[in-house]
Order: structure tokens, then C-alpha cells, then sequence
């Protein structure tokens, strides 16, 4: 009965981490560089917030599927499989969480004024220094929300997901599929039940993370 | 062995300062051509001129914080740009303490973490030497009581001394000052002159500040350079504008 949470907690948290560290090294790498075809590369990142999921999940086959792009190699090469797999689900969750943490961490570190680093570097700072001592801690509060937004969108992923991964009860069936699942075959008390708990968690991570936010401030 | 002729600067002092400083700044359709020189043998300069002159600019040249800047500038015997030798330290290997005009302080660290930022590299302790300096400057800028407050929780004043201890932990060879007491309202201003006179008479750093306040002249500085849109056009006592220098060489734009 709580497998389907477990795994859905498994694969929330991991693209969590995934979209999480790409996306504020790429808010940071925007927020500070200046190049041509820059707002290009912007609304990419931003695409799979815009895009249908279902879209999404075509372009991911058409990339990791068993004769994609990239899956191709990745299954002559190293005997990796990601259709069909929960790890497959959490390269889609990434995927449609990663803009809410891009765009989260590059507005707060857009927000963090210049003269600090300024300071930081007279006072023999580099630039990996001025990140981790200076603009992360000032930007600590969007970046949070973003990440809180990107775990929340990723719990609830449904058809990127649906598409890479399956609906395979166990392995790949998360949350949000076996609730469709279970109102498909007219099961009315398991899609009850899956319904409560998914709000419950959702409801309880959004509690916590916000305490945790006001308690550092 | 008598009339042995030896060139001056082989055994005078170098100069405090030697700067000379081209940069072209563009901002949208506005051009602005910065090409000042001076030395001074003074252990406080003052940097005058109206707002817009490129003082403010000049001291950023030489805390290496401005890109594509060619010239020279030296310390003592420290070189920090060399633009025809290939010299050109960036900001953090420059050994110059900056106090900024709205001081920056780190808002999310204790006036103690603000002070130890300097000597404290990523992933590394402070060398106890370090520390003690940091102690000593806590003491000597009447900080200790306020070691672990955040910088929002401090006065104007308060603000400038922790501003001026953070820039001189880790021992620079120069301070730079822009505009130190313009934050400041008006009756406060005249008490932390004369504070801030003070320190710098004790803490033995050549210094560099910029100020339009004739007052602030008269109490913090020693020599006096005059920078009237971009160029220096006067100095008294102990600095002296270069010969053929400030003369305009390069064409300025628009």
C-alpha cells in the first residue's frame, strides 16, 4: 500500500538534489555572465515549465529511449537502461523541476548587491569563495523556494514520467500515476487513501520548510 | 670619491603612491575617458573633484575592481599594474583595504565574522597571528562589545569602524577611503571626522580617500589631488601631478 509513496519520495527527493544542483549552478552562471544568445539559452532552461509534459516526455524518449539519441550509447557503451525505471523517473522529475530552481536561485543571486563581492574579492576572495561565502548564504531564502516549488512539482509529476517510465506497480508506479490508475479500474477507496496521503505530505513538507526558512532569519 | 653623482630614485624612498590610469568607460551612449596620474609622498592623500569627475573610478582602478585598465600603479615599492610589462594583480592579490561608500559590510555575518573574512580563506583557519590582530583591532576600534552583532543592529558610526577594522585585518599595504563620511547625517559627521582622524593617525597605513568636503580635507588628508573630469589638474604639498602626464594625450570621446 506505501510503496507507491516510498517510491515517490525516492524519486521527489533525487530530482530534488539533480534539478537543485544544476539549477543553481546555471542561476549563477546567468545571474553573472553576459553572452550573445543569452535570453535563447534563458527561455530553453525555462521551456519544460511551459511545455506539455507529455511533450516533454517525447523529447526524453527521443534522447535516453532504447534507440535515443543519448541511449543509444549509454546502452552499448555501459548496458544502462533508463526506460522504463524509476531512475528513468527521475531524470523527467529533474527535468520539469529544474526551471522553478533556476529561475528561483538566479533572481536571488541577481538580488545579492555587487558591492559584496566587490568587498569579498579586495579582501582576497576568488570567486568560488564569494559563491560559497557570500552569494549563497544572501540568496539562501529564494533558492529555499525554489527548491521547495521543485520538490512539490516533482512529487506531482505525471506524464513525462508516465511516458519514460511506465506505470509498472513497484517499480515505477508513482503516487500521482496510481491515483489515475486506481480511478481508471473504479477503485474509489485506494484513490481516496493515495489522494490523502500525497496531500498530507505535500501539505507537511510545505510546513515544515517554511518553519525552517523563518527560523534562520 | 667626492661629486659621485647617484640618480635620486636609486636611494630616495619610492613615492606612497604612483599611479597613472587610463580606462575608457562606456555606459550606453555616454563615454567617459579617465587618464589621471600622480605620485604622492604624503601617508594621506586626498582625492578632490565634483561628483562625476572619475574619483571614484580612479580609486577602483587601483583596488584592481574596474576591467581594461592600462597604466601603472605602485605602492612603496609594490607594483600592482604594469600594463606595459603584462602586470596586472587582480583585486585579491592587490593587498588593498577598501572602505566603500556605503561600507558593504557582509549583512549576514557578526562584526567579528566581517573582520576575520580577510584572513580566513575557504576551508582553512585563521593563523593565530591573524586572530590577534583581529583582537587587537577590536580593541582598538572600541568594537568588542559589538563582536557578534549583526551589521543591520549597528549605528552609522559603529558601522564605519567595523567597515574600517574589516579593511585593515588583513594588513594592506594601502587603504582606500570613498567618500568615508558621506553616510553620515551632518552633526555626526563633524564628531566622526575627527574620530576617524584619529584612527587613521594611529594605524600607520598609507592612505588614499576621496571627498568633496574641504573639512574633511583639512582633518584626514596631508596632500591634496585635484581630478576634474578624469584628469588631474592640480596638487598641493606633497603630491605632484606627472610631468607630460595629465597633459591630454589621449583623445577623449564624444
Amino acid at each position: 500500500m506505501l510503496t507507491p509513496l516510498w517510491l515517490t519520495l525516492k524519486v521527489a527527493i533525487l530530482a530534488t538534489l539533480l534539478a537543485g544542483a544544476a539549477g543553481i549552478a546555471l542561476g549563477w552562471w546567468m545571474a553573472h555572465r553576459r553572452f550573445a544568445g543569452q535570453s535563447l539559452v534563458d527561455a530553453l532552461l525555462m521551456l519544460p515549465m511551459v511545455l506539455p509534459p507529455t511533450v516533454l516526455g517525447y523529447y526524453l524518449i527521443v534522447l535516453i529511449g532504447r534507440n535515443g539519441v543519448l541511449g543509444r550509447h549509454l546502452q552499448a557503451w555501459f548496458g544502462i537502461n533508463l526506460m522504463f525505471t524509476w531512475q528513468g523517473a527521475v531524470i523527467a522529475a529533474s527535468i520539469v523541476a529544474l526551471p522553478l530552481v533556476y529561475k528561483g536561485a538566479r533572481a536571488a543571486f541577481e538580488e545579492v548587491d555587487g558591492r559584496f563581492a566587490q568587498a569579498a574579492r579586495t579582501l582576497g576572495a576568488g570567486e568560488f569563495e564569494i559563491f560559497v561565502r557570500i552569494a549563497l548564504p544572501l540568496a539562501v531564502r529564494g533558492i529555499a523556494s525554489g527548491l521547495m516549488l521543485a520538490f512539490a512539482r516533482a512529487m506531482g509529476e505525471f506524464g513525462a514520467t508516465l511516458m519514460i517510465a511506465g506505470n509498472l506497480p513497484g517499480r515505477t508506479q508513482t503516487l500521482s500515476i496510481a491515483v489515475y490508475d486506481a480511478v481508471q479500474a473504479g477503485d474509489d477507496a485506494q484513490a481516496l487513501w493515495l489522494t490523502a496521503v500525497i496531500s498530507a505530505v505535500c501539505a507537511t513538507v510545505l510546513v515544515i520548510s517554511g518553519r525552517l526558512l523563518r527560523a534562520r532569519h | 670619491m667626492s661629486d659621485v653623482v647617484r640618480a635620486p630614485s636609486a636611494i630616495d624612498p619610492p613615492p606612497v603612491l604612483d599611479l597613472h590610469v587610463r580606462a575608457t568607460l562606456a555606459s550606453g551612449e555616454r563615454h567617459f575617458a579617465l587618464d589621471a596620474a600622480f605620485v604622492s609622498q604624503a601617508a594621506r592623500t586626498a582625492l578632490v573633484g565634483a561628483s562625476g569627475s572619475g574619483k571614484s573610478t580612479v580609486l577602483m582602478a587601483i583596488a584592481g575592481l574596474l576591467p581594461g585598465v592600462r597604466g601603472h600603479v605602485r605602492i612603496g615599492a609594490r607594483t600592482l599594474l604594469d600594463s606595459a610589462a603584462g602586470l596586472d594583480l587582480p583585486a585579491r592579490e592587490r593587498g588593498v583595504g577598501v572602505v566603500f561608500q556605503d561600507y558593504a559590510l557582509f549583512p549576514h555575518l557578526t562584526v567579528l565574522r566581517n573582520l576575520e573574512f580577510g584572513v580566513r580563506r575557504l576551508g582553512h583557519r585563521a593563523a593565530p597571528a591573524d586572530l590577534a590582530h583581529i583582537e587587537a583591532l577590536l580593541d582598538r576600534f572600541d568594537l568588542r562589545a559589538l563582536r557578534d552583532a549583526l551589521p543591520r543592529h549597528l549605528s552609522g558610526g559603529q558601522r564605519q569602524r567595523v567597515a574600517l577594522a574589516r579593511a585593515l585585518a588583513p594588513r594592506p599595504h594601502l587603504l582606500l577611503l570613498d567618500e568615508p563620511l558621506s553616510a553620515l547625517d551632518i552633526p555626526l559627521r563633524a564628531r566622526l571626522r575627527i574620530e576617524l582622524a584619529e584612527m587613521l593617525e594611529r594605524v600607520r597605513v598609507p592612505t588614499l580617500l576621496i571627498t568633496h568636503d574641504p573639512a574633511d580635507v583639512e582633518a584626514l588628508a596631508q596632500a591634496v589631488v585635484r581630478i576634474d573630469d578624469g584628469r588631474v589638474t592640480g596638487a598641493t604639498r606633497d603630491a605632484a601631478v606627472c610631468p607630460g602626464l595629465s597633459s591630454p594625450a589621449s583623445g577623449s570621446p564624444g
